[in-house]
């Protein structure tokens, strides 16, 4: 028996895939991150003795901020594939993918705005991980902008994937530099981050809300890529008998 | 192939002397930006040298995008750039005596001009020659990165304004280091060699992978 690999690669293939995933991806969505806020918000003991009920918004936060990062890796990701293969359906999801890395960049800072209010007393601190996240939205902003002021669409495709490449080799650089502005003192300057610390229960919210916002995200860019399909195919057979 | 680069790089040199203003432009628009600040921020000579250093290179890099959408717009409006792109020559080679051809005229003069930011902003001798150096390191970064963004930009209208959206956020090594060692320098205890080994190794960095990444942008662009 012959797979083939590349069958669901052409767009006419895929279009009426995606639309039998999507209702799959908004239910999971819905469940998950509506498990996961129930969980987060009424079955958490209240680890903080002075009853801090705004850190609750970290179950937000953190999964929109985790989505912004790994929704650019799969930008770069696609656009890597469109490049090497010249898959137009690639492209495609790169594009669909960026919109939506764009508002989990912005919904993980705006989150974070009003929580820091709260906690710290301000809405915004220069702290490496707040500015870090500010720089990867003006990434997000600039692969739209390239993106659309192009009006041929392949070369749109092919000059926003190089641009995000040039993005992904940058960040670590750009990322060592905001962690560390001073290199004389930089041994001191290391923050932690693990799960060790955190309340079981409050982890297993986050993750649950984390993996709701995956599959919002999946959902969202797949109706998005549908569309785009349609804009771009428009004069095929195929689109006008649907 | 070094002959190739020479060729380019003189025949990039001789165009701009040819049009002198151009070069004189992006200078002035550096010493204008430069001076503007004490204006708007008051005159406090305590406070002037501290934003010194991030003045200094916020202009260095408005200033060298300034001058990036020329980098190869002449070029591509009566067609020579098709004509380069279809020598047998490496394309990346002929890319960066272009890169190099514009940071002699942009990047340069400002290293020669950074002298007058240190009269403006009351630094002391050897913050200015710390403040020569760092930008001798880091405009040539400024011209390699920025020449990608040009290929990407190439033709497309508002492309000046598209540029800087896309570039100015991969400059902030160079704004975070070039600044950081100037304002190192002017403390007691200051050592600025770790800065000067970041920025070196990221100048190394660019030269080995943009010519090649503005050598791919700029087929895509010309395809």
């Amino acid at each position: 028996m012959s797979v083939s690999w590349f069958k669901y690669a052409a767009p006419m293939n895929f279009y009426p895939l995606a639309g039998k995933l999507i209702p799959l991806f908004w239910i999971l969505a819905i469940a998950l991150i509506g498990f996961g806020l129930y969980w987060g918000f009424f079955q958490t003991p209240d680890v903080l003795s002075d009853q801090k009920q705004y850190y609750r918004i970290i179950f937000v936060h953190v999964a929109a901020s985790w989505m912004g990062m790994w929704l650019y890796a799969m930008m770069v990701f696609w656009g890597l594939v469109g490049l090497v293969f010249n898959t137009r359906l690639s492209f495609m999801m790169a594009q669909a993918t960026s919109v939506t890395g764009a508002l989990m960049a912005f919904i993980a800072l705006a989150s974070g705005a009003v929580w820091g209010k709260v906690s710290w007393g301000t809405w915004w601190d220069w702290d490496p991980r707040l500015t870090m996240s500010l720089i990867l939205m003006f990434l997000y902003i600039g692969y739209i902008a390239l993106h659309s002021a192009i009006d041929n669409s392949r070369r749109a495709d092919k000059a926003s994937a190089v641009l995000s490449l040039v993005g992904l080799a940058i960040v670590p650089v750009i990322y060592y530099s905001v962690n560390c502005p001073n290199p004389n003192e930089c041994g001191s300057l290391h923050q932690e981050s693990s799960f060790k610390g955190v309340e079981s229960n409050i982890l297993l919210a986050m993750l649950v809300t984390a993996l709701g916002f995956w599959m919002y995200s999946f959902a969202t860019i797949l109706m998005r890529v549908r569309n785009i399909i349609l804009e771009r195919d428009m004069n095929t057979k195929w689109v006008s008998k649907l | 192939m070094f002959n190739t680069f020479w060729m380019i790089l003189k025949r990039d040199l001789k165009l701009a002397l040819r049009r002198r203003s151009e070069i004189f432009t992006v200078l002035f628009f550096f010493i204008i930006v430069v001076s503007l600040f004490p204006l708007g921020v008051g005159f406090n000579e305590a406070m002037l040298q501290q934003i010194a250093p991030g003045v200094a290179w916020i202009a260095a890099l408005l200033a060298s995008m300034l001058a990036l959408e020329r980098l190869f717009a002449n070029d591509y409006v009566d067609g020579t750039l098709e004509q380069m792109l279809l020598t047998p020559q490496p394309l990346s080679m002929l890319v960066l005596a272009k890169m190099t051809a514009h940071w002699l005229l942009t990047g340069l003069p400002l290293v020669l001009v950074a002298p007058v930011v240190g009269i403006l902003y009351h630094l002391e001798a050897e913050t200015i020659v710390t403040m020569m150096f760092m930008l001798l390191l880091g405009t040539p970064i400024l011209s390699m990165i920025g020449a990608i963004g040009a290929a990407l930009t190439l033709g497309l209208r508002g492309g000046g304004v598209l540029i800087s959206l896309l570039i100015l956020p991969l400059y902030i090594p160079v704004l975070v280091y070039g600044s950081g060692a100037i304002t190192e320098s002017t403390l007691q205890s200051g050592n600025i060699e770790p800065h000067i080994l970041l920025l070196s190794a990221f100048l190394l960095l660019s030269l080995i992978f943009s010519p090649w990444a503005t050598a791919s942008a700029l087929k895509i662009s010309l395809e």
